[in-house]
């Protein structure tokens, strides 16, 4: 027996973050560290280099061709697209995660590696052409994710929505799982180029494939699986809320492309419309609940489920809207992480841990802080999909794909939902601008750098990104060529 | 008398169902756990018999297998320390009495 | 050559970034220094552009100025890009124009706040902020050359009207008209995106972008076969018109916006952004002219609208809200206008509004000032002896609004009844009747507010504002009083026709107009006239010498008051039927959230299987086995759904 071919340098930067995670626990165990706060700028600090020094390997690699790894992952512009996507949710949540997580944890390096660890199992799973390799790398990043939601041990909300994460995700693993199996038996085979070769559907294949949509949506949060969800994101600690709501996203919808694309004998009206209903619900349910909500966190978890619903639309346009899809996912990442970081910057500390901020926090804040209410305002505009701001040419494109792809109707609920959602969003704008200030507002008297950072950053996307959309949008398609 | 593969696809399917409605009828977290392995390796069964009437010569039935195992373990681990921190301050692992997040 | 048109954009945008980051070093008189500066500076642009685009052949009057390409699917392409053309340049004329003078204005209003106190100057800051950036926004709006770029546009005067009325944040009736605006609008642009989008899968492939000139002929090439959805995008657009322009069925918000400070009121809800909606029209109207119902829609809405405006305007006390259901009338003039495929009539009242209306609120809002924040007529009276200069002001824009004879709002008025009349008299008849009522109540908000003796303490003791808020007025009076001659009636000759000669190259496809004889011209022009002069009467015999036969009258018509004093209760039959519906429903969906749905369907598979029905119970009181359930549910419809298809 020999050994499969190991080609390691398309899959450095996975091993970037392993190893940094690894080194991060050597670290702590190795050095002693006096005060919560040193441990965590330096643990952060590492963290973020190695996600720069990551998401710089990948763009070097962008348009250098296909590569196999062992014949269970495929590096290709696809999957280092994905890896961006998530870097840079990663990024932006470690620079807000930088003075939030030692507010109530001296285990930073846990934290951190652990961050990575759900990082690097992302992009596996955004890569795994094989059946195995794509539950492994899920199970790594859920795994990471129930710790990380429950990472703030102080508090009960932080350990029961990482509970009812960990009790419904190895729930829906166990569906998952059975999907997978029943790919297995259909075609003999765990590699998803030979199940694609196959000619025909069968019976086990398509129950199979439903069982594998229903994994995709939990992780997706699409109504009725995404029961976890408000609660998983509004307990975690907020910079994990905001890298979960978004990378996790990204890593499900580029495998769950992988999988519909190898899926041989079944019609895109089967999955189709399967795909098209969740979205409906998931968008519809999402943008209700979200519009009585008091938390600005539990308001953003039912957001985030709208926006799940509006990204699955364009899932029924298949491989054609894969740009539009990574272009949204990009446009998601750094609106919805702005907005996180801003209301964490509106959570009162308590002895333990910062307490959830409600949407009445921000009355007032253009008066303390202009550019922080600015900043907010954006990002809810683009939120609400507002021309000329990113979120409004994600949906554009979106539901542009899925129209070109005889899917109008989709577009036109999404537009209604939409316009559901402004009212939820610019709830928060006018509180911010024209609501006074009163003993209920609250905002953290010195914004620290990293958070300021990461919000600035997130600005610039949301603007450069709606600007200059054309140009980010034709580079993208390099995706779609590479899954044709 | 050979077993025929059907029989462990019945058994496998009844495993998983009995898994399914302990998750669903269950209040203690640790039972609902309990339930969630129960189907996990409900498709471990289901994954060894395909192997074995199937594809005999291919190991990968086998390795997805040792991969469940491995994976079912991790999570179990984080469940459990997860329901020891929820019982340091509830002192009760119910689930139906979790209900602090909500609107 | 007018490729320097985009600076156009850049100094309402410098103003605002000046103001924004050094706003709080710099005094007031900087701010307010730098806001109008930018401004003048857009005006001067404006005037360079309609310069450059006169030198130019009439047939070649159309030149797009190109940014940056800003969407690109496949061969569908969406520019960034300024079209400058005769009427985008009036458009911007306008708005700089009668812009600049608010501006002006507002710097001395705004240096006290709506109880006379004096206002901050972090807000005297943002006030000019947002009032640069509504200029931005609605220069994008006029000069877009797409349809895409102009919703962009849309939506940010959207936004900074929606600012601007929730100035006073912390008065409650200040933020609540903002958000009926908002919402209000929303409709509205609802319907303008979904326009937008329709045109797109209709022309988008064919036509290649979303620009007006590939549009309209992809349009005209489709020709019959696009009628029907001509004419359900046309109405989508008009919807979106009614929106902004506060016409039936949308209009409700336009009162109430009156909030805002008064330089808002001027410039926002009366001379410019309102105008928005005829704008649209007036630019789309290749694609209103295949649409012959829509047409009709327009003009019946605008007839109908001025008329109802108009008459609960007769009852107001409130010096603004007369002012506001004034503008939503003359708005409802100018859909009549564009309706009855008058486009150049529309644009030129358009412009005679955006005068003698910006200069009627900018009075308004020194009668206010002097009269301590008190708006209500009624404790007016004997201002002209206190405030000449301002009486003076009043008196000309409410004759230019009544169509005194000669003064600009008569000539365009005239312009627009005159077609309405080819079109139908019946719309003429509406129209003219309007005429009445508006003469009526402009000049009963005069002789109420200046004549007469004081009826209150504040009018007792009131007195004339500073130079800084009466000077820049003469300049709207000159427009008043002299705007209309841009728009001669053929009556006095072939060319005299300024603005119509200029406009014509946009609405030069126009054909088949009807053209009416001199005789019925100048007929109409007579009875427009006297009509004009008798409403001004009947102002006079109600209000100075309160001769008996003018109360009868009032009395006459009592009956009608509280209808209209309650303004026909749209705001009332909107909340009964939408509004609250809405908000039941969205209550409903949040206490699904909270399990109402999954306990109907625990509950409904309870009933069939009732021996199930202990354990299910039971699942339904675990909040975390009501989740798993959900998933359940969601588990077996997938898979059912994915069974249906082995068969």
């Amino acid at each position: 027996m020999t050994l499969p071919n190991l080609d390691l340098p398309p899959l450095l930067p996975e091993i970037i973050l392993i190893g940094m995670a690894l080194l991060l626990l050597v670290v702590d165990m190795a050095a002693r560290f006096r005060d919560a706060r040193a441990e965590g700028s330096l643990m952060a600090g590492l963290t973020f280099a190695s996600v720069l020094i990551a998401a710089g390997a990948t763009a070097a690699g962008i348009g250098g061709g296909d590569a196999s790894v062992a014949g269970v992952v495929l590096v290709d512009d696809l999957s280092r697209y994905l890896n961006l996507v998530v870097l840079l949710a990663a990024g932006l949540s470690v620079l807000l995660a930088w003075a939030y997580v030692p507010q109530f944890s001296r285990e930073s390096s846990s934290f951190y590696a652990l961050v990575l660890l759900a990082t690097a199992g992302m992009m596996f799973m955004g890569k795994s052409v094989e059946l195995i390799t794509l539950f492994v790398s899920l199970e790594i990043l859920s795994v990471s994710l129930y710790i990380l939601t429950g990472f703030n041990r102080h508090q009960l909300a932080s350990a029961e929505g990482a509970l009812k994460y960990f009790l419904l995700g190895a729930f829906s693993s166990g569906f998952f799982l059975y999907g997978l199996a029943l790919f297995y038996v259909q075609t003999g085979s765990t590699q998803l180029a030979e199940i694609a070769a196959q000619d025909s559907g069968g019976v086990l294949l398509l129950i199979g494939l439903g069982l594998l949509l229903v994994g995709f949506f939990f992780k997706l949060a699409g109504v009725p699986f995404h029961m976890w969800a408000p609660d998983a994101y509004q307990g975690a600690p907020t910079p994990v809320t905001g890298f979960m709501s978004v990378a996790t996203k990204a890593a499900a919808f580029i495998a769950l492309f992988r999988v519909l694309a190898a899926v041989p004998g079944v019609p895109v009206e089967v999955w189709g419309w399967a795909v098209a209903i969740v979205a409906v619900l998931t968008m519809t349910w999402g943008n209700f609940a979200a519009l009585r909500q008091k938390s600005l966190k539990r308001m953003l978890a039912y957001s985030s489920i709208a926006h799940a619903g509006y990204m699955m639309t364009g899932l029924v346009a298949g491989t054609d809207a894969l740009n539009a899809i990574l272009y949204y996912l990009f446009a998601y990442a750094f609106m919805n992480i702005g907005a996180f970081a801003v209301a964490a910057m509106l959570e009162r500390p308590t002895p333990n841990a910062p307490q959830d901020a409600t949407i009445d926090a921000a009355r007032g804040l253009f008066d303390r802080r202009p550019a922080l209410a600015t900043a907010m305002a954006i990002f809810m505009l683009s939120l609400t999909g507002i021309p000329p701001l990113v979120g409004f040419f994600g949906k554009l494109y979106v539901f542009g794909a899925a129209v070109s792809a005889g899917w109008a109707w989709l577009a036109v609920v999404g537009m209604l939902n939409s316009v559901v959602s402004a009212y939820y969003y610019l709830r928060v704008v006018v509180v911010m601008f024209m609501a006074p200030e009163d003993e209920t507002s609250y905002v953290r008297s010195r914004i620290p750098a990293g958070a300021g950072t990461a919000i600035a950053v997130a600005v610039t996307g949301v603007l450069l990104m709606g600007l200059l959309a054309t140009p980010v949008f034709v580079e993208l398609g390099r995706a779609v060529i590479a899954l044709r | 008398m050979t077993v025929p593969l059907s029989w462990y696809l019945i058994f496998a399917t009844a495993l998983f169902s009995i898994g399914f409605f302990g998750v669903l009828a269950r209040r203690n977290a640790i039972a609902v756990l309990m339930g969630v392995e129960l189907m996990l390796n409900a498709v471990n069964v289901n994954l060894v018999a395909f192997w074995r009437y199937l594809t005999p010569t291919d190991l990968s039935g086998q390795i997805f297998v040792v991969f469940v195992f491995a994976v079912a373990a991790a999570e179990a681990a984080v469940g459990l320390a997860l329901m020891i921190s929820i019982y340091r301050t509830r002192k009760s692992i119910n689930v139906d009495e979790l209900n602090e997040l909500k609107l | 050559m007018l490729s320097f048109a985009w600076i156009i954009l850049v100094f309402p945008a410098l103003g605002l970034l000046i103001n924004w980051i050094f706003g709080k070093r710099m005094g007031k008189s900087y701010i307010a220094l730098v806001a109008s500066a930018a401004v003048f500076a857009s005006f001067l642009t404006a005037v360079g552009l309609a310069a450059g685009l006169a030198a130019l052949p009439a047939d070649a009057r159309a030149v797009t100025v190109p940014l940056w390409s800003w969407i690109h699917i496949g061969d569908f392409q969406v520019d960034f890009a300024l079209l400058i053309d005769p009427l985008s340049v009036v458009m911007a004329l306008v708005v700089t124009g009668v812009g600049f003078i608010i501006h002006w204005y507002a710097a001395t209003y705004m240096l006290v706040d709506d109880h006379h106190r004096e206002l901050s100057l972090r807000m005297y800051g943002r006030f000019f902020i947002y009032l640069n950036f509504f200029i931005l926004m609605m220069l994008t709006l006029v000069l877009a050359n797409n349809y895409l770029q102009l919703y962009v546009g849309w939506e940010g005067v959207g936004v900074a009207s929606y600012l601007l009325i929730s100035f006073w944040f912390y008065k409650p009736s200040a933020a609540d008209a903002g958000k009926k605006a908002f919402i209000v609008n929303r409709v509205g642009d609802f319907g303008m995106a979904l326009a937008i989008m329709w045109l797109f899968f209709l022309f988008g492939k064919e036509a290649g972008s979303l620009a007006f000139a590939d549009i309209f002929h992809a349009a005209e090439g489709a020709g019959a076969a696009a009628a029907g959805a001509m004419t359900g995008i046309t109405l989508l657009l008009l919807l979106a018109a009614t929106g902004k322009s506060a016409q039936i069925p949308l209009f409700v918000w336009l009162p109430d916006a009156m909030e805002g400070p008064t330089p808002v009121s001027a410039l926002i809800h009366a001379a410019t952004m309102v105008t928005a909606g005829v704008y649209m029209i007036a630019r789309s109207h290749p694609l209103f002219e295949m649409a012959p119902t829509t047409m009709a829609v327009v003009a019946w809405i605008g007839a109908l609208t001025a008329l109802m405006a108009a008459s609960i305007a007769i009852v107001q006390t409130d010096l603004k809200r007369i002012l506001a259901y004034s503008t939503i009338s003359q708005l409802g003039y100018m859909f009549l206008g564009v309706g009855v495929g008058a486009f150049t009539a529309g644009i030129f009242h358009l412009m005679t509004h955006a005068f003698f209306k910006a200069l009627l609120f900018l009075t308004a809002g020194s009668v206010m000032h002097a009269m301590h924040g008190e708006l209500n007529i009624d404790l007016m009276g004997g201002l002209k002896q206190k405030m000449p200069k301002t009486y003076w002001q009043f008196l000309i824009g409410a004759a230019a609004l009544a169509g005194f004879p000669l003064l600009a709002g008569f000539w365009s008025k005239d312009a627009i009844l005159y077609e309405a009349f080819l079109k139908s008299p019946l719309l003429w008849g509406v129209g003219i009747f309007t005429a009445l009522l508006t003469a009526f109540y402009s000049f009963r908000a005069v002789f109420r507010a200046f004549h007469g003796d004081p009826r209150s303490e504040h009018a007792e003791h009131a007195h004339e504002q500073s130079p800084g808020m009466t000077f820049p007025l003469w300049f709207l009076v000159i427009g008043s009083l002299f705007a209309g001659l841009l728009g001669l009636p053929a009556l006095f000759g072939e060319h005299v026709n300024v603005l119509g000669n200029w406009l014509a190259p946009v609405f030069a496809d126009l054909e088949g107009e009807v053209h009416g004889s001199e005789g019925l011209e100048l007929t109409l022009f007579l009875v427009s006239s006297g009509v004009a002069l008798l409403g001004i009467f009947i102002a006079y015999a109600r209000y100075i010498p309160e001769w008996g036969w003018a109360k009868a009258l009032q009395r006459l018509f009592s009956r009608l008051q509280p209808v209209l004093e309650n303004k026909y209760c749209v705001d009332e039959i909107y909340m009964a039927a939408i509004v609250n519906p809405l908000r039941r429903l969205a209550e409903g969906f949040y206490q699904l959230g909270d399990g109402c749905i999954i306990e109907g369907i625990v509950n409904g598979v309870g009933a069939v299987t009732v021996r199930a029905g202990g354990y299910v119970a039971r699942m339904q009181t675990g909040v975390l086995g009501m989740y798993a359930l959900s998933f359940f549910v969601g588990v077996v419809l997938v898979l059912l759904w994915f069974l249906l298809f082995v068969t």
